[in-house]
């Protein structure tokens, strides 16, 4: 260690705290203004990081099993009559899609239907929650090997997750639709009324820029829209649900608390791309949702 | 200045390289483990409102830490500690860097007066720290991303972090007493 003088070490402790301020400071400043620069110093983080989580996601997933379980022990007959009375009604349902299924492909058979091509899709992990208090957000480990690209749209059983808006060596980050820089062209299905879904980093997030004569009903179903060519037509959103404020809000069909697995979707659409990526921020400004206010 | 071995310089006992590194390692056990914490904290555990976890987590171990080992916190861990939230997560960079130093220079100034007090005091202090900087990083973050938040999260991870603090502060104060004193070396 360097031997300095006790003054001047005192100087020099006094005067680290205001001279790491200012770099902070700086820090903020280059973050906003190089967005790109700052996902590249992210990507590099998470890829050293990915491997490690990848290795503690079995143990933590068996942990909340043992959780979860013990939680369910207590109401195994009242779940099996429940799940007994909706088996019976999902048979009946089952019957109906079959018949309609059958229906669809004769009708498309006699219109000459271009079928849409089939998606390719990977199946990823989720190891990382790196929201945020002020942002939604999970890390997913790929392969070092990987075909993830940014854009591709990310689906767990229920519906959309997100899109991925940042991907490195062996990680990728998913942009939830929670977060407050998502923004979804979205169908309402029983109107087939084009809206926008606005992220508030609450756990709902918004409908916005609805026709007016035609209002989102409360419990309508909502699918994306092929709109701006950045989603595929028809992936399940969730169902519209009015707050306290009356403020319609879309209750996610993927469970986005508890993301474990998902799979990414590549419907090589070319639209526009997830924010806070490596677009200049004036093409940023040009691309937000203010185009489809006009619709 | 809080090392006995520079209150009484006669007494220092001879620095071989194990006593050398069984210093430096508790010396570094205060920043090393709240990196730690903040990696553990971002798996998905499962946890509810984990997000908030982490950052009542950090800024319990960041006062706790300025408070009483001082000398092992210094303000450079504090920044790289901010800077490993912020590039764990997906807010603009520089919220958690800026609130932490903040904290941190706070706790500093009033230190000498707080550290004799009762825990009831010192929890009280931290409440108000926790507030505080839950409010600062809410409005750096609402001028970051140019658009208003609710406040309501900040809120609660004040909250939470002032109920976290009493088991936190157990865990740590025996970490203090043992794993973490230079001075045992």
């Amino acid at each position: 260690m360097i031997r300095l003088s006790i003054p001047l070490r005192q100087a020099l402790a006094r005067l680290t705290l205001p001279m790491l301020v200012l770099l902070t400071f700086a820090m903020m400043l280059i973050g906003k203004a190089d967005v790109a620069l700052t996902a590249r110093v992210r990507m590099t983080l998470d890829d050293a990081l990915a491997p490690i989580y990848a290795e503690l996601a079995p143990p933590l997933v068996a942990v909340r099993g043992v959780f979860a379980n013990a939680g369910r022990m207590f109401s195994l007959a009242r779940d099996n009559a429940v799940l007994r009375a909706e088996n019976a009604r999902l048979r009946q349902w089952q019957a109906v899609a079959v018949a309609l299924d059958a229906e669809n492909i004769a009708l498309k058979a006699n219109l000459r239907w271009l079928p849409d091509p089939p998606a390719d899709y990977v199946t990823a992990r989720v190891v990382a929650d790196v929201g945020g208090v002020y942002a939604r957000a999970v890390l997913l480990s790929v392969g070092p090997n990987h075909s993830v690209r940014r854009g591709q749209i990310a689906l767990d059983r229920g519906g959309l997750v997100g899109r991925v808006s940042e991907v490195g060596g062996r990680s990728a980050r998913v942009l939830l639709i929670t977060d407050i820089n998502s923004r979804i062209p979205v169908t309402l299905v029983d109107s087939r009324a084009h809206a926008m879904l606005i992220g508030t980093n609450a756990a709902m997030p918004r409908l916005m820029f609805w026709p007016e004569e035609q209002p989102p009903r409360e419990g309508e179903r909502v699918v994306t829209s092929a709109e701006a060519d950045a989603f595929p037509p028809n992936l399940p959103v969730g169902v519209v649900h009015y707050n306290a404020a009356h403020v319609p809000e879309v209750r996610p069909a993927a469970d986005l608390s508890r993301l474990e697995i998902v799979r990414l979707f590549d419907y090589d659409l070319r639209g526009l791309l997830p924010p806070e990526a490596d677009l200049p921020p004036e093409r940023r400004a040009a691309n937000a949702p203010r185009a489809h206010v006009a619709h | 200045m809080a090392d006995p071995a520079q209150q009484h310089p006669g007494i220092r006992p001879r620095p071989s390289l194990g006593r050398r590194l069984d210093h430096a390692a508790r010396a570094a056990f205060p920043a090393s483990s709240t990196a730690l914490l903040l990696l553990l904290l971002a798996a998905p555990t499962g946890l509810v409102q984990q997000a908030a976890l982490q950052s009542a987590g950090l800024l319990a171990c960041v006062f706790f830490w300025s408070l009483y080992r001082p000398a092992s916190l210094p303000p450079l861990a504090v920044f790289g500690l901010g800077l490993l939230a912020d590039l764990l997560g997906n807010a603009p960079i520089g919220i958690d860097m800026m609130s932490m130093l903040l904290a941190q220079s706070v706790v500093l100034r009033v230190r000498r007066g707080l550290v004799r007090q009762s825990f009831a005091w010192v929890w009280f202090a931290f409440a108000l720290l926790a507030l505080a900087v839950a409010l600062l990083s809410w409005a750096l973050d609402a001028l970051l991303v140019f658009a208003w938040l609710s406040p309501a999260p900040a809120v609660f991870e004040a909250a939470l972090a002032c109920g976290l603090y009493p088991a936190l502060a157990l865990l740590l104060t025996l970490a203090h007493r043992g794993l973490a004193a230079p001075e045992e070396a």
